[in-house]
């Protein structure tokens, strides 16, 4: 399916959980500490990962580092996102979860909830220089604790058909209300023919969206936690997604269908808000555009402003269940650091990684295929990517994306409120913590 | 504990052997119902008993109790106005499914088994073949026959200037629903009801022949009458199929925003349990729906051995 395409091209967040956990509710968590002592004698790790080809990457560390370590790695294929997650869970209870897994930004928190995931400070505290702040924000939850290795990131962008821009004689938006404008330009001068959609079947676009205007779902003060889905700053993006829909300048039709490549490969579509894996997933939903599509900074809320959101994202984590925390942490900062581990997963995997340095390094230099005429793809996603806004993970975003789903698509679908399915995504979210016994403030 | 019991049993040993024989042939099938199916529901229903409770901002060791909640989880799940609009999109569902699947099947049935059918093994094959395409590819075939911008029908429609109705959204979601499941499910009960028409004594034909029966007359006097018991079980079985309505819904979600995550109740159990992470939730959800596939089916089933057993017995006082 195209959504599993999608996800094999990186799903990328940058920026953190803008959460200032009280250091009593980590006074629990300092749990690393007793095997940090060196390991000794071969240790044998599992790893379980989404990313395609990442077999080939670990065969480096199993050959090189790894051997030096007597430390041998070994992947075990999984779904990805919110599937691993639940399987990680399951796994826990048993007491059984694999040394090393992958993990969204986003599932962080829900995986720290519920204790899954290691404190590796004392083993990959170093790194932090290595990565942007906001995204290295994302694996501590705000705190001393660090949770995970940042591996990649999904700043946002606006992809548009470069060609067909020309001959509709529309220029590219740098704010969104430019953006509206154009969605109408384009219906007037050709009224089958969209600029975009709607989607709903996606709630990291939406996410992403809200990041950028400034949005901070998930807070904590003191000993609870604060839901703000409904803040000003989504409310503004819902509203301007909903009446783009409800004058029907854009589409409302989901993506990654069979209906929604078509429409991308024959122009009835000529814009797409996308993250930098995109050039991934045009490869496979709109391949007779190759070269015909360019990427531009992700348009602003006001002319002054420079800030764009995460959509995916992911990190690599310890579980508390390994035995060899120590030297899963070692694989892990290896992974996400060297020079050649970034290399491969970017020509292997087609990831885009977190580390900075890693982002202009030689595997960057030449842009990816479908891109080929915008030389300058990835220095323009590297500067991009700097300008990633903070984000703020709860404990349910799975509660959260799951009510997007349904309370948008019924919107989207009937061109009704979106505030409102706004709402609706709060108060679900709340009533969800409520009943798991979190402390909300209201 | 002396003296040699093997070598020369005693009467008294071979009786109690006789006796615990029944049960030991009993034992391999009573380890395997216990391991693989109380043991599981009874896990299922003590999980649906309990809930998870976090205490403070749930991080770190210990901040996750699982505790007992008694009712509160059914309480919740009966209530839940999502599982019940489900159950009723699944109803309106099998309203259309049902009689359509069971009639076509009965009706290709006969027409295979009278006199004067040509081909009738490659028709019944051809019949029965959808109901080996395994649901999702099933789904997913129509979904695309589904989709106006894909499916070559909208093509054709599109190219004769007919009307191109939006099969994926409001009523005809249904039926696209309904027409992926009657595809797929008319050949096998097709074949359940064929095979007890070829059972029915070829002497009953002889007489009817010689009272001077149409076909029609043999078809609804005495085939459709001597195959009700088939006709039952099938509707059984499209009972408890209907209930359970999963896979089709499921794949045809990505494709349109008129299918939510829980449009049938099995699929807000799934959506609890994985999406959600409320395993407790799910469990009491689940217990429900069993407890109803139960009644439902049984009840029917009940009703339509008492109508069976009048049916005799008033036939037997004529």
């Amino acid at each position: 399916m195209p959504n599993t395409k999608r996800r094999f091209f990186v799903r990328s967040a940058a920026v953190s959980v803008a959460v200032a956990l009280g250091a009593t509710a980590l006074a629990a968590c300092g749990s690393s500490d007793d095997d940090s002592e060196a390991e000794s004698g071969p240790v044998s790790l599992t790893y379980w990962t989404w990313t395609p080809g990442m077999d080939k990457v670990v065969d480096l560390w199993n050959k090189g580092q790894g051997k030096k370590d007597q430390i041998t790695v070994t992947v075990k294929k999984q779904a990805s996102g919110d599937t691993l997650v639940t399987k990680i869970l399951t796994a826990h209870k048993a007491g059984k979860a694999p040394d090393l897994v992958q993990a969204e930004y986003q599932a962080l928190p829900t995986l720290v909830s519920n204790d899954a995931v290691a404190d590796i400070a004392s083993e990959v505290g170093d790194a932090k220089s290595k990565f942007a702040d906001g995204v290295w924000q994302q694996t501590t939850l705000g705190t001393d604790a660090v949770y995970a290795v940042p591996q990649d990131i999904g700043p946002m962008m606006f992809y548009y058909r470069e060609d067909l821009f020309k001959k509709y004689g529309l220029t590219v938006p740098t704010t969104w209300e430019q953006f509206a404008e154009t969605a109408r330009a384009l219906k007037k001068k050709s009224p089958d023919t969209d600029l975009t959609t709607f989607s709903a079947n996606d709630s990291g676009l939406f996410a992403g969206l809200a990041q950028q205007a400034g949005a901070k779902w998930w807070t904590t003060s003191g000993e609870k936690w604060q839901v703000a889905i409904d803040d000003a700053a989504s409310q503004k993006v819902a509203k301007f997604w909903g009446d783009l829909v409800k004058e029907g300048a854009i589409d409302n039709q989901p993506m990654y269908t069979p209906a929604w490549n078509k429409a991308l490969n024959t122009g009835k579509q000529i814009a797409w808000v996308s993250a930098v894996w995109a050039p991934g997933t045009l490869t496979t939903a709109a391949p007779d555009t190759k070269g015909k599509w360019a990427m531009a900074p992700l348009p602003q809320w006001s002319q002054s402003e420079n800030v764009t959101g995460s959509w995916g994202g992911s990190s690599t984590a310890v579980t508390t269940d390994s035995e060899h925390k120590a030297a899963a942490a070692k694989f892990a900062a290896w992974l996400n650091t060297d020079g050649d581990a970034l290399t491969a997963l970017a020509k292997e995997s087609g990831i885009y990684p977190a580390s900075t340095s890693a982002q202009l390094s030689g595997a960057f230099t030449t842009p990816p295929d479908y891109f080929s005429n915008q030389p300058d793809f990835y220095t323009k996603a590297a500067e991009i990517a700097e300008t990633t806004a903070p984000s703020a993970w709860g404990p349910n975003v799975n509660v959260a994306y799951t009510t997007f789903k349904d309370a948008f698509g019924k919107a989207a679908k009937n061109k009704s409120d979106f505030v409102s399915a706004l709402t609706t995504m709060q108060d679900d979210t709340v009533a969800d913590l409520k009943k798991q016994g979190f402390e909300v403030s209201e | 504990m002396k003296g040699a019991p093997y070598a020369h049993p005693s009467p008294t040993t071979t009786l109690k052997r006789a006796r615990s024989a029944p049960y030991l042939f009993l034992l391999p099938a009573t380890t395997l119902f216990l391991l693989f199916f109380a043991l599981p529901i009874g896990y299922a229903i003590w999980l649906s008993f309990h809930k998870v409770k976090v205490s403070g901002l749930g991080l770190g060791a210990g901040a996750r109790k699982e505790v007992w909640a008694g009712l509160e989880n059914y309480t919740d799940a009966l209530t839940d106005s999502e599982l019940v609009d489900g159950a009723l999109r699944v109803l309106g569902y099998g309203c259309i499914v049902v009689p359509v699947m069971l009639g076509l099947a009965l009706l290709f049935a006969l027409m295979l088994d009278s006199e004067k059918v040509r081909l009738a093994p490659f028709t019944r094959l051809a019949i029965f073949l959808p109901y080996a395409v395994p649901g999702v590819v099933a789904a997913l075939l129509w979904g695309f026959l589904y989709l106006p911008d894909v499916s070559p029908f909208y093509f054709v429609l599109d190219r004769l200037g007919l009307p191109q109705p939006d099969l994926l959204d409001g009523g005809p979601l249904y039926l696209a629903l309904s027409n992926i499941a009657v595809w797929g499910g008319t050949g096998f009960n097709m074949i359940v009801i064929y095979t007890s028409l070829q059972a029915i004594p070829a002497e009953v034909y002889e007489a009817a022949k010689l009272d001077g029966a149409t076909p029609l007359q043999v078809a609804l006097r005495i085939k459709i009458p001597m195959v009700a018991p088939s006709l039952v079980l099938t509707f059984f079985f499209s009972i408890i199929a209907t209930l359970q309505v999963f896979t089709e819904p499921t794949t045809l979600k990505p494709l349109t925003n008129s299918v939510s995550t829980t449009w049938s109740p099995l699929m807000k159990v799934y959506q609890d349990a994985f999406g959600k992470g409320d395993i407790h939730a799910a469990a009491a959800q689940a217990t429900i729906i069993a407890l109803a596939t139960l009644l439902l089916s049984f009840g029917f089933l009940r009703a339509a051995n008492r109508r069976n057993k009048r049916d005799v017995s008033q036939g037997g006082a004529r």
